[in-house]
């Protein structure tokens, strides 16, 4: 049995130590919001945070997490910065087929969280783990920035 | 000569007719089809029909629910936006109170104009723009004439807004919910009246995307996302070399690990069914595999080259021949000749192959959840290798996690239905990025040779266009082919905007031992890669300039002229560079849309090309959403440059040799240029615009790297090592 707190709940699950995060988080607990893209940690589309770093949980065995703090793009509104991501992005109108924006989200939220005034380069940096395929990068980064100057994020 | 999917190409064979009928619990449906001729001519536009046999487009609830069904798929596009856009222009609703549904799989309904439920080929704006605001519009008329007879008035008295018909004279309003029982018992009117273009509320608007909340927080659902009770999860591996077959398995390994609970084979795959993917995963890898590996054991990409250069040298279809443009050449000793590669690609979507089936053997029915660009097929051909008729076979459709062509195969979809055939309960199967890399319906390999001869000012008087590669028409929708021809190979080519006396262009089939498909920007891509390179070259060979040359052989077409000159002084052209630095220009012409590109890149001294921004024009005509045209745009290009920069399929011993986003490279966000997008204002038919930001882009960008570097790349993608500092 591992124990996971997701989203703030303590949850118990009866799988294989080896087991990536992803799975357990998609096939287990039947939280479909973080993605499946690679499986080698190439694209970003399973990110989440763990203790509020951006992590590919698609090679992150579930044992090397138990006692940490996840969240998953269904609980990251919880916080400011996900919260301003989230509405940046509907802003900015970014997503199209939308398949890689909840693990988009997670790395930029990630990234707000730690700074609120990100650079061109640090929005490079942080971002450039998570493949988008519909090229939405423009409006990725407008977003970010976008994002970053939401009352929400003022003394958070 | 028509495009395989233009609207033009079928408008004569099939004819639109609207019906109106009362929903269960007394709504309103009004619906649009298309019938071959004949068969429409056979059928009264009133005729009753039973409310079950008409898939309304639009359904108004007594409640003032309204409900769209979405012929095409979405994904990514912006069609989930834009055709509400349509409808509810017409309907005048307000875009917050629709909500919308998937199309079941129904070809004769939602197949409109083709009789083909598929999405793609930049044609869903181009083929809805008439009917879905003819359908909106009829339901506004009968909601009309039923409150003008409530209130004993005339019809032309009254008018419609935000969902309620209003009595101007009399300040009587009523919402369309009261409406539409009454009006779900008139006829469908005899004249549409469309609205005026200057009255529009909606269209030409940068509205905001109906889908983007849910791709925010994680509630979207793609097909991988389907949970059914029960359901088993497998993970496949097929044949590794094109055409070859399983040989035997030894599972005694797998079936030992946790949660795998059986291995169930394919002619030409392997699966292990498990509790989940990861225990499948590790299951499969722990099979031991012997492959048949049949005749194409060796197959190599130089193989798959020199099949495609022997078929330029055989006859073909010729697509356009105006003048008499190979006498011209052949009898000019200084003609400019070469020959240009376009490589095999794969699509990588961001969501690999998956499809769920649940076949019951006892109940002979099966349900599948999936994501797919041709619904009915889909389930038609799950509905085959079961052995059941198809309407024993129900088909949910999701949200698309990339198409770009490759789901409109049903491959995956009748693998995932073979698999579960054998299997107890539900059945997801989800292909890893590797099996989706390596078992891709690949952007085939063509090889394309051009010739030109120039007059005494350098400007070309004749001009040879040569093609050869895979049919994906003739595969997928031989019926389109015209006179034999599969129009989609000479796209844009046959289109070519410049004033050229002779001109000829000729397609020499040859499918080769790869199976392709369609691949974004399909043959414009791969033909404006070819001509829009070779236009340069002719310029560099005469020393003109690259715009002034395309722009002299442009006085008849002021659309594709307009386009390049915009872009051209939007872009700085003509300004001096940096060393190493280069500007290069394209201009594009298909599905009915002008575009120009201009690429700025800087070329390091180990010969690595940065792309540091794209200047695009465009006019496709009359836009109904701005803001998902510069959308599409963006996103064209970013796919054109991942291919430009990085894209090669290549295979050895008969095996794909990438695998993952390591070996096959997608352009990341520290890589993507800036791109700034202008859309010209045009009254003009509209033009498709999913695709045409990839074709084009190529040229451009190989076109800027020879202003850089001195170098001419014919062959994509860019290789460093050929652009090296000398």
């Amino acid at each position: 049995m591992v124990k996971l707190e997701i989203n703030g709940k303590s949850r118990e699950f009866d799988v294989a130590g080896d087991m990536p995060l992803l799975w357990v988080l998609r096939d287990e607990a039947h939280m479909m919001g973080t993605k499946f893209g690679c499986g080698m940690a190439l694209c970003g589309a399973c990110t989440v945070h763990v203790d509020g770093e951006a992590t590919r949980s698609c090679v992150l065995p579930v044992s090397a997490v138990a006692g940490k703090t996840i969240t998953t793009i269904e609980g990251v509104s919880a916080t400011p910065a996900g919260k301003a991501a989230q509405q940046a992005w509907i802003a900015a109108e970014v997503v199209q087929c939308g398949y890689c924006q909840s693990g988009q989200i997670m790395s930029a939220a990630a990234l707000l969280a730690k700074n609120k005034q990100p650079s061109d380069a640090d929005i490079d940096d942080a971002m450039s783990g998570n493949i988008c395929r519909c090229g939405t990068y423009t409006r990725i980064r407008e977003a970010i920035k976008d994002a970053a100057k939401s009352p929400l994020l003022k003394g958070a | 000569m028509n495009a395989p999917f233009d609207p033009a190409s079928i408008g004569q064979s099939r004819r639109g007719f609207l019906k109106i009928a009362a929903a269960a619990g007394g709504g309103l449906m009004v619906g649009f089809w298309s019938l071959p001729g004949e068969a429409f001519a056979a059928t009264a536009a009133n005729t009753a029909v039973a409310p079950a046999d008409l898939n309304a487009f639009i359904a108004i609830g007594a409640d003032d629910t309204i409900t769209l069904t979405m012929p095409k798929v979405e994904m990514g596009q912006g069609t989930y936006t834009s055709i509400p856009m349509l409808i509810a222009e017409e309907l005048e609703v307000d875009m917050d109170k629709i909500a919308l549904r998937h199309a079941p799989p129904d070809a004769k309904v939602y197949g409109a104009p083709f009789g083909d439920q598929f999405t793609g080929g930049s044609t869903s704006i181009r083929l809805m723009w008439e009917p879905m605001r003819q359908t909106g519009a009829a339901a506004r008329m009968v909601l009309i004439q039923a409150a003008a007879d409530q209130w004993k008035v005339a019809p032309d008295s009254c008018h419609a807004e935000h969902g309620e018909v209003v009595h101007a004279a009399s300040g009587r309003r009523i919402k369309y919910g009261q409406l539409v029982q009454a009006a779900a018992r008139l006829p469908v009117p005899g004249k549409i009246a469309l609205k005026d273009p200057k009255d529009f509320k909606l269209i030409g608007k940068p509205l905001k995307r109906l889908d983007a909340k849910g791709k925010t927080d994680g509630t979207a659902l793609f097909g991988i996302d389907t949970v059914v009770p029960g359901m088993k999860v497998a993970v496949v591996a097929a044949s590794p070399v094109v055409g070859g077959r399983l040989k035997s398995v030894k599972d005694a390994k797998a079936r030992k690990l946790r949660g795998v609970r059986n291995v169930v084979k394919l002619d030409n795959a392997v699966a292990v069914v498990a509790d989940n993917y990861w225990y499948a995963k590790q299951g499969l890898a722990a099979l031991e595999i012997t492959w048949d590996d049949g005749r194409y054991a060796k197959l190599s990409t130089d193989d798959v080259r020199t099949i495609m250069l022997d078929a330029l040298k055989k006859p073909g279809k010729v697509a356009r021949n105006d003048g008499d443009a190979l006498k011209a050449i052949a009898a000019d000793n200084k003609r400019v000749e070469a020959v240009y590669i376009n490589p095999m690609l794969a699509h990588a979507t961001m969501e690999p192959m998956n499809c769920t089936v649940h076949y019951n053997a006892k109940e002979g029915s099966a349900e599948i959840w999936v994501g797919t660009q041709v619904p009915a097929r889909a389930r038609d051909d799950a509905a085959k290798v079961l052995g059941l008729a198809p309407e024993k076979v129900t088909l949910h459709n999701h949200l698309v996690g990339g198409g770009f062509g490759r789901r409109l195969y049903t491959d995956y979809v009748v693998q995932a239905a073979a698999l579960a055939k054998q299997v107890k309960g539900p059945l997801k199967v989800v292909w890893s990025r590797e099996e989706d890399i390596q078992h891709d319906l690949v952007r085939g390999l063509y090889a394309h040779s051009v010739s030109a001869s120039l007059d005494a000012k350098g400007m070309p008087v004749a001009f040879s266009h040569k093609i050869a590669g895979p049919s994906n028409l003739a595969t997928f929708a031989p019926s389109f082919l015209q006179n034999g021809l599969d129009t989609d190979n000479v796209e844009g080519s046959d289109t070519f905007s410049y004033d050229i006396p002779n001109m000829r262009v000729e397609y020499t089939r040859e499918d080769g031992p790869v199976p392709s498909g369609f691949w974004r920007g399909v043959g414009p891509t791969r033909n404006m890669a070819v001509l829009e390179g070779f236009i340069d070259e002719l310029a560099e060979k005469t020393g003109r300039d690259p715009l002034a040359y395309r722009l002299a052989m442009l006085d008849k077409q002021p659309r594709a002229a307009h386009v390049l000159k915009v872009a051209a002084q939007r872009a700085g052209w003509g300004g001096k560079l940096p060393a190493r630095s280069g500007r290069g220009i394209a201009l594009m012409r298909a599905w009915g849309t002008y575009l120009a590109q201009v690429v700025d890149v800087g070329v390091n001294d180990d010969g690595e090309v940065a792309v540091k921004r794209v200047v695009c024009v465009v006019d496709c005509g009359h836009v109904v959403n701005p803001d998902t045209v510069a959308a599409q745009i963006q996103s064209g290009i970013n796919y054109g440059l991942t291919a430009g920069l990085f894209g090669a399929i290549t295979f050895k011993d008969g095996r794909v040799e990438q695998s993952n986003f390591h070996d096959y490279r997608i352009l990341r966000m520290s890589e993507a240029p800036v791109i700034e997008v202008e859309i010209v204002r045009s009254t003009e038919a509209p033009g498709g615009i999913g695709e045409p930001g990839t074709a084009g882009v190529g040229a451009a960008l190989a076109n800027a790297v020879f202003a850089a570097t001195g170098k001419r790349v014919r062959e994509m993608p860019l290789r460093p090592e050929l652009l090296k500092k000398a």
